[in-house]
């Protein structure tokens, strides 16, 4: 593939970094295959992409953390390849995993990382501070980390990327692994941040929830390539169909993939398990009413109907193929569908 | 350098907060100082030996009498009247008896005809220990018995005189040299090799990496931290051990200041070694594997068990690039003879050369990458 299928315009502000053909082989393989963007000052920016699909890759090598094998990476005006240090000074990164040290305490690991970044003596105190306020930890700064949630842990991971008071974040699935309650705790922190330090940040994700609530533009990724770059409107809007209809008949049958394909306004029809059907139309009280109609006419049952509107998970499918969450999801619903289930719906 | 002495400052909270890793560190050593110092150090004491007297005679009943005194003074062995030879070697066959004395038959009128006199000892010599402590009680009481009963006034006999520099060193005395650098190598193995393995596999390094920290600061913090820890061990060995061995040099201060610049030298040395058999490892199964083999390799051929003159050659060509050799070497010279430092200062150098060396083979080797 050469390019995104829509590369959606750059905001005006200037340009904080940006990746210009970059390539990551090992051996034979070949993780990363010539991915461009750029990402404007103040912006969030998100990889998007299945586990696999080269997003930790990519922001390893735009962090330092991994040679770049061919193209170029700018970060802060500073190439990865040839100033690491100058990038490494202005960037704050939160990798996957939680690596604050647990036998020491929240106040211990800011320290420590404040030494790191060179941090001024007197600025040390002020900036810990700072940020144990701003990932409401203030009150846990004497607790060792051993004893903090899972939640407390990653917002003690963001306070530890910012405790320098970087110009750009990365972040690296920053919620994965956590609940729901703290998940939206972190995206809510995490929108704080932008607009009160105007911090740019990149974050990769393979949740499509998050993706759209906390992004300003989103770069879909898969097997290496940029598939798509745009926001979450262009990507959406940039998919055929503006709504889409999750249909269950009580019974399964060859022709229903034809029948629904027939109906108007529908775009596309995809099968996702016995009589349930996925419909992407460009009318969806049109198509619904029809579908509904032709139920009641050939006597099927509808065990359950809904209507959406276009979700990434959508514009996933488009541009890949596939759904995103096959590859996480797919042995679970092997084993699911190999239980017997009861009930009538 | 600040940012050195950050990962220096973060290890050393990690330690003191956690004193698991020193406690760890100076349980193997203090085990085989305590065991191994009493299980080796003493004599054979109570042996059974079977006494069988064919000759009844009066030369025989002096063999016996000089028998009945080493049972009560030096109390080698407990004697057991045998009635014949073949139920005495039976017994030490099957281990009833350590040893089996044979008075054979005219020995008394052999003896006073000077015709070439002999008294039969029956060892078990599959255990060297016990059957050389009775042999050489056994040569003892045969010169007492050859010696004449009045000596002449001017000896034409040559003798052997033996200086001894120093008082009698017990084993467990002998022992603690080995059992401090055993400590500190643990301390190394442990707060070194295993813990940066994991911290790598955990992605603490990950953190690090993405900071603005050079290779080298890193590599000297944790060297740094490392060699620290090993001191405290080193310290903390010394100090219990000499008190447990009843070694007073701890409280003289010139002496400690040579252990100091031992314990600092060999820290290095081990830390260095240490670093560069590690800077490429990704697992942390490894270090754990190559304890044992490491221990057993490096602490056996240091003569701090058993003296490296005894060794073949290719042992001792181990124990001459071996860093064990030259902290245990050192510290017995401080320990047990008070050297000075005109004993010890090749030793220091050696050290110290060596774990500069084996720093800046492991430096280039570091990756400040993933």
């Amino acid at each position: 593939m050469s390019g995104p299928a829509i590369n959606g315009a750059m905001p005006q502000q200037p340009v904080a970094m940006a990746v210009e053909n970059i390539v990551k082989r090992y051996g034979d393989f070949e993780a990363v295959k010539g991915v461009n963007f750029s990402v404007a000052e103040g912006e969030i920016f998100g990889l998007l992409g299945p586990n696999g699909a080269g997003k930790s890759t990519l922001i390893r090598m735009m962090t330092t953390l991994i040679p770049v094998t061919a193209g170029k990476a700018i970060v802060a005006g500073c190439d990865v390849s040839k100033d690491p240090d100058a990038v490494r000074r202005q960037i704050g990164v939160i990798p996957q995993a939680l690596t604050s040290d647990p036998d020491l305490t929240v106040e211990e690991n800011l320290l420590i990382y404040a030494k790191l970044y060179s941090v001024p003596r007197g600025q040390r105190e002020k900036n810990i501070a700072e940020v144990l306020e701003a990932v409401d930890l203030l009150k846990w700064r004497g607790a060792q980390t051993k004893t903090l949630s899972g939640g407390m842990r990653r917002r003690l991971e963001i306070a530890r990327g910012l405790v320098h008071d970087p110009r750009i974040f990365f972040l690296d699935e920053p919620t994965t692994g956590l609940d729901p309650v703290s998940r939206i705790a972190v995206w809510e922190m995490l929108n704080n941040l932008k607009a009160t330090r105007n911090l740019t940040m990149l974050l990769t994700t393979h949740y499509m929830e998050e993706a759209d609530k906390l992004c300003d533009r989103i770069a879909i990724v898969d097997h290496g390539h940029l598939v798509a770059l745009g926001t979450p409107v262009e990507l959406k809007n940039s998919v055929a169909g503006a709504n889409v209809i999750e249909v269950e008949f009580a019974r399964e049958a060859e022709e229903w993939k034809a029948r629904l394909e027939q109906l108007a306004g529908v775009t596309s029809v995809q099968p996702e398990s016995a009589g349930f059907y996925r419909v992407v139309t460009s009318s969806g009280s049109q198509t619904t009413m029809e579908l509904v109609t032709m139920a009641a006419q050939m006597g099927e049952a509808i065990t359950s109907l809904s209507v959406q509107n276009t979700t990434l998970d959508d514009v996933f499918v488009h541009y890949t193929g596939r759904q995103l969450r096959d590859e996480q999801v797919k042995p679970a619903l092997a084993s699911w569908a190999m239980m017997p289930r009861g009930g009538s719906n | 350098m600040n940012r050195m002495l950050a990962i220096v400052e973060r290890e050393m909270r990690k330690f003191f907060r956690s004193p698991v890793l020193m406690i760890m560190s100076m349980m193997l050593p203090l085990v085989q100082l305590v065991v191994l110092g009493n299980a080796f150090g003493g004599k054979i004491k109570n042996a059974r030996v079977g006494v069988v007297d064919y000759d009844h005679g009066p030369q025989a009943v002096k063999v016996l009498e000089d028998i009945d005194a080493v049972e009560a003074n030096e109390r080698t062995f407990t004697a057991i009247p045998y009635l014949n030879e073949r139920a005495a070697r039976k017994a030490v066959q099957s281990g009833k008896l350590d040893a089996a004395i044979i008075i054979p038959a005219s020995y008394s009128q052999r003896v006073l005809s000077q015709d070439d006199p002999q008294l039969g000892l029956v060892v078990d010599n599959s255990d060297q220990f016990m059957s050389s402590a009775i042999e050489s009680t056994m040569q003892s009481v045969v010169a007492a018995l050859n010696a004449p009963v009045l000596p002449p006034r001017i000896s034409n006999s040559i003798a052997l005189e033996v200086v001894e520099l120093y008082p009698y060193i017990a084993y467990m005395k002998f022992l603690l040299a080995g059992s401090v650098a055993l400590a500190m190598y643990v301390s190394v193995m442990i707060g070194g090799g295993m813990l940066y393995i994991d911290d790598k596999a955990r992605g603490v390094h990950e953190g690090y990496l993405v900071t603005p920290i050079t290779g080298l600061e890193l590599v000297m913090g944790m060297n740094i931290a490392g060699a620290i820890k090993a001191v405290l061990a080193g310290i903390s060995l010394t100090v219990i051990g000499s008190l447990l061995a009843g070694l007073g040099v701890i409280f003289h201060p010139i002496l400690d200041l040579e252990l100091l610049c031992i314990l600092v030298a060999t820290s290095i040395a081990f830390n260095g070694m240490m670093f560069l058999m590690m800077v490429r490892v990704e697992d942390p199964l490894v270090p754990r594997a190559m304890f044992g083999v490491l221990n057993t390799l490096l602490f056996f051929p240091s003569g701090a068990i058993y003296p490296i003159a005894a060794f073949p050659k290719w042992l001792r060509a181990i124990a001459i690039v071996d860093p064990f050799t030259y902290a245990i070497r050192s510290l017995k010279e401080v320990l047990l003879k008070s050297g000075g430092f005109g004993a010890i200062y090749r030793d220091l150098l050696f050290l110290a050369a060596f774990g500069v060396g084996t720093l800046l083979l492991a430096t280039p080797l570091f990756k400040r990458t993933l």
